[in-house]
């Protein structure tokens, strides 16, 4: 006889992106970051919070996307948190994005063998403006001057991020929302781990600003494709 | 000369009935005997100095560093015990690296010489150990932005760290920061200051006590990209030649 097992560890089998946005072609600071994720937590076939939030806050304009282990990926940031705490304490300052990122590198790496965590770490600062960095399983420190994908869901949106953003002119605030907004959701309409809602986080100079879509723009997208059997 | 300790001076671990710690306060005595050694904080950098008594007729000039690095833009002079010294500067280039390696960025001159002091306190903390007989001088330019801070720290025996425009450590000291008030230090160029740690230098050093000695200056400032090195032999030697002349000028 079936059942549903809900006894297997809480996954986050998800999709998660974060992007830039903002800043002159010639080497300029971005003006800020969008970061964007799904709202699906599964244990197993059982979707055991659908409106999950995956974006937490490390601080104050510091964000991290999360996936893989939920367990693992709360811990992590929990050290990471405490960690930027006395950091900033130390040297009087706020914290840099990149040292957030570093922190939570230095975790994922010398711990690579015990954890299973994709994390995005993304923010603003006075230093560098908005910046994106990439922790992949493993614990690769991934900068990136654009975007970066992670999660399950993100397989399906290789290529849609590749040929949708733009490579003319950075990114408005409003065309990056959209673009961030438009990929997740087209991810969690083909990743069985992904699903739920659209939460975003949009951070810069003027702080952090969050967001929330609901699942049923997804049907708007579907009306407004064309019938193809007709 | 001292007071005498009276039997509480034999352990660090031991105060007095007016609360001090004497053998940290002896530690203070072996810098303060030592050979002067200065810092200027500048507009543009900072320049440390030291007057390194010539020890032999066959010491080889220039070796035997007393100025080291503790890492790429941060420069230590110590006053007093010189292995105690070195002792402390091993310590600051591991922190330096750590901090490095776990933070992703150098160091910032503030926490590196809190971190100093705290491990100078620590040795007057325990009977196993003694004090250390070594004051640090800790130079650092750190960059945050676009803006460049030079900084001068000093860290004494007994843990305390405190930032300075400009001071001076060793037997000399009081004329040394005599000399060092009557500079303009804030709106003075590390190259000037170059010039006047080496005047300074010469005109405190007292010939007829002490013996021979060989100055040793470093500088960290906009010609050397804000990192800590020794400053030339070309631009040493003019500032030695200046300050020699003004000695000379002053005596006639």
């Amino acid at each position: 006889m079936a059942y549903t097992q809900v006894n297997i560890p809480v996954s986050l089998g998800t999709t998660i992106m974060a992007c830039k946005f903002g800043g002159g072609g010639d080497g300029d600071s971005a003006s800020g970051v969008v970061l964007c994720a799904d709202s699906r937590t599964s244990t197993g076939a059982y979707i055991a919070n659908k409106v999950a939030d995956k974006i937490s806050q490390l601080a104050e304009d510091i964000w991290i996307c999360r996936s893989g282990s939920a367990a693992d990926t709360q811990a992590v940031t929990e050290y990471v948190r405490n960690g930027i705490r006395q950091h900033c304490s130390m040297q009087q300052r706020p914290c840099t994005v990149f040292t957030a990122a570093q922190l939570c590198q230095q975790i994922a790496y010398n711990n690579k063998s015990r954890l299973s965590a994709g994390m995005i770490v993304a923010g603003y600062d006075s230093e560098k403006g908005g910046s994106v960095y990439g922790i992949p399983l493993g614990g690769t420190l991934a900068p990136t001057e654009s975007y970066a994908i992670g999660g399950s869901g993100s397989t399906y949106i290789y290529a849609y991020c590749e040929k949708f953003f733009p490579t003319d002119a950075p990114l408005t605030r409003e065309g990056a929302i959209e673009f961030c907004r438009k990929a997740v959701m087209l991810a969690t309409m083909r990743d069985g781990s992904s699903g739920g809602c659209v939460r975003m986080m949009i951070v810069d100079s003027a702080g952090s600003e969050k967001r929330f879509y609901r699942g049923n723009e997804r049907d708007a997208y579907e009306e407004s494709r064309p019938a193809t059997n007709q | 000369m001292s007071s005498v300790g009276a039997g509480y001076d034999l352990s660090s671990t031991t105060f007095s009935p007016d609360g001090r710690v004497f053998q940290v306060e002896y530690a203070q005595k072996a810098v303060d005997n030592s050979g002067t050694v200065l810092g200027l904080r500048v507009r543009d950098g900072v320049v440390l100095a030291i007057e390194k008594p010539v020890i032999s007729k066959l010491a080889v000039p220039g070796a035997n560093r007393r100025i080291l690095s503790a890492d790429r833009s941060v420069g230590m002079a110590g006053a007093g015990l010189a292995a105690d010294c070195r002792m402390v500067v091993n310590r600051a280039r591991g922190e330096c690296q750590n901090y490095k390696h776990f933070y992703g960025s150098a160091m910032p001159t503030e926490v590196l010489a809190e971190r100093i002091a705290s491990y100078v306190h620590l040795f007057t903390l325990y009977w196993s150990v003694r004090p250390c007989g070594a004051s640090t001088l800790v130079a650092g330019c750190d960059q945050s932005g676009g803006e460049r801070t030079p900084q001068l720290y000093l860290v004494e025996p007994n843990g305390v760290v405190q930032r300075f425009y400009g001071t001076a450590l060793g037997k000399a000291r009081q004329s040394a920061k005599s000399e060092i008030e009557k500079l303009d230090l804030s709106s003075m160029s590390a190259k000037e200051a170059v010039k006047a740690a080496a005047k300074i230098i010469y005109q405190v050093h007292d010939e007829s006590k002490d013996k021979q000695f060989e100055l040793e200056m470093t500088w960290i400032a906009p010609e050397t990209d804000y990192e800590h090195r020794r400053v030339p032999a070309d631009m040493l030697a003019e500032a030695e030649a200046e300050a020699k002349a003004a000695i000379e000028a002053m005596d006639e």
